[in-house]
């Protein structure tokens, strides 16, 4: 199903049109109403004005996820506090947190462009959707449920964990689309088997998984168990949370809802705009977001962006499934964790910095599981284990609070992580997609 | 008195126990008493021998974290009711103990157990005045 016909499969001239019409509005209403866009604007010696062709859009200067953090709650918004009807954080930390605040007009879009992804993912009216993202501050949850409410589902609001009820819901119900992340997904799987339930007897016939990490392999392996077919989303709480892409039935790329999220590839080094196909970091700018419009996000997700005739008849633009990031954030089971949290919370703990390093797999239960080793130092090491095992259990107790996700602590000898020259060696990833 | 003890964290791993004692016993170093506390992934190894300084150096030398801390040394009778008698002494007097081991003088039908307790002094004290004889090296 093509849920917005006109708009998705319009002619890309067209589309163009709008777009400058929609930047051109964008960045009149932030030079007026935003402190922290006129700045900008100021600084770079430009006006709105001056956005006379799309190809403009590289005058205007990027904004980070540190200035987002930094203009925390409101310093984005470019509308009354009063017409804000929904606010979401960012995930995973304690520290300053990215606001994303929507008005009617911007719940109504997300709506719409999540309602685009399921049709994508081969949903229509009637469907039954099995929602196993987290609800709460997290944009996964309630993205996906005001897209399934939109697109007319029936949908079941299950969020992450209780894996053994979901799978009764899911059987009970005759849920027909999934979505979760990737992960997740194959947890579902090695507890259906337990409970000596087989796939093959539900009724799921789609899935839309995202908010981590995965590869074609990955989704054959989901596909072959879960007896289903796996759709790749994207999105991120800076420019609305899910719905941003997807994939359609071709699976070869995801469609971007480019006339809402205006996307570019730039090399991360010289921010200089690459041309179409070539890989880079990609950047989004909300064309039509009302609450709390972002101008040229970098994402630090590195990509690559294509234009064909795909059969499924969008002429959305694709970006090809995520490559890798420019910065050394991680994503653990969907909560984004930076080394540089694990390094202060060592450091409050310990008043000292310990040698470390994160190893970062997929245990049998295809979730992600991480371990912080910590190399024993003089200054912490004790003669009784009580004590190690104090600064053990408050290791891991206050790096579930400063990141939201349970962290492994293993002390080891001091030298046995490996030294490298120059950089040290923070973080294996041995998860193989 | 007090007996100087070393300890030395090691990772559960095959054969670093080996390593270790190999390493005190090529450099001249004699272990008079030897205890391991293990957890599910590492150890903490405690020993006394007759030259803690140097078994200090050669731990630091070799990349381990290793630390000295005072113990009592205790001489106790090795026959029924030679430890009883000590722990019911520290017992009565609310000397806390953390960890105990022993080791056995042969040649003089002797036991000296090791322990540690929560105030040293305090402990020293107390066992002094209840004529338990604590010794410094043996």
């Amino acid at each position: 199903m093509i849920w917005n016909k006109v708009r998705e499969c319009e002619s890309v001239e067209k589309r163009k049109e709008r777009q400058l019409a929609d930047l051109k509005d964008l960045c009149s209403r932030v030079y007026g109403r935003v402190p922290f866009y006129k700045k900008k604007f100021d600084e770079a010696g430009i006006k709105p004005s001056d956005i006379k062709t799309l190809d403009d859009i590289a005058k205007i200067p990027f904004t980070t996820k540190d200035e987002m953090r930094d203009t925390y709650p409101y310093g984005l918004l470019a509308v009354d506090e009063t017409d804000i009807v929904e606010i979401h954080t960012s995930s995973g930390t304690t520290g300053t947190p990215v606001v994303d605040a929507y008005t009617q007009a911007d719940m109504e879009m997300w709506g719409e462009v999540m309602a685009r992804c399921f049709g994508m993912s081969g949903g229509d009216k009637g469907d039954v959707v099995q929602n196993a993202y987290g609800y709460g501050m997290f944009t996964g949850g309630l993205g996906v449920h005001y897209g399934a409410h939109k697109m007319g589902a029936n949908i079941i609001p299950a969020a992450s964990g209780n894996t053994k009820r979901q799978l009764m819901l899911m059987r009970d119900f005759k849920s027909t689309i999934l979505t979760c992340t990737p992960s997740y997904a194959l947890c579902m799987y090695e507890e259906a088997k337990e409970m000596g339930i087989d796939f093959k007897d539900l009724h799921l016939k789609s899935g839309i998984f995202g908010a981590e990490p995965w590869s074609d392999n990955m989704r054959q392996e989901i596909q072959e168990k879960l007896h289903l077919k796996a759709h790749d989303i994207y999105g991120l709480t800076e420019i609305i949370g899910p719905g941003v892409s997807n994939e359609c039935e071709n699976q070869n790329g995801l469609h971007v809802n480019e006339d809402y999220f205006y996307p570019e590839i730039i090399d991360p080094a010289t921010g200089k705009v690459l041309p179409e196909g070539e890989k880079g970091e990609l950047v989004f700018t909300t064309l039509s977001k009302q609450g709390t419009p972002v101008l040229r996000y970098r994402t630090r997700d590195i990509t690559w962006l294509w234009h064909d005739k795909c059969s499924c008849g969008r002429t959305l633009v694709k970006m090809h499934r995520l490559l890798g990031r420019n910065d050394d954030m991680l994503i653990i089971r969907g909560v984004n964790v930076f080394p540089s949290q694990i390094e202060n919370v060592l450091m409050r703990v310990e008043e000292t910095q310990p040698h470390y390093q994160i190893i970062v797999d997929r245990g049998l239960t295809h979730l992600d599981e991480v371990e912080l080793q910590v190399e024993v130092e003089e200054t912490f090491f004790s003669d009784e284990t009580k004590e190690l095992e104090r600064i053990k259990n408050k290791l891991h107790h206050e790096l579930k609070q400063e990141l939201g996700v349970s962290i492994n602590i293993k002390l080891v000898e001091p030298k046995s992580i490996e030294r490298s020259i120059g950089k040290a060696k923070r973080v294996i990833d041995k998860r193989t997609l | 008195m007090k007996v100087r003890q070393i300890s030395v964290f090691l990772e559960n791993k095959n054969g670093r126990l080996a390593e270790v004692t190999k390493l005190l016993g090529s450099n001249g170093i004699n272990l008079r008493a030897v205890s391991i506390a293990d957890t599910a992934d590492f150890g903490i190894l405690r020993l006394i021998c007759d030259q803690p300084e140097k078994a200090l150096k050669l731990f630091h030398d070799n990349n381990f974290t290793a630390k000295e801390t005072d113990v009592i040394g205790v001489i106790v009778e090795d026959k029924p009711g030679g430890l009883s008698h000590v722990m019911e002494i520290c017992f009565k007097n609310n000397v806390n103990i953390e960890y105990l081991y022993s080791s056995l003088m042969t040649e003089e039908n002797k036991a000296v157990e090791i322990f540690k307790v929560e105030d040293i002094d305090h402990g020293l004290d107390i066992l002094a005045k209840n004529n338990v004889k604590t010794i410094g090296k043996f």
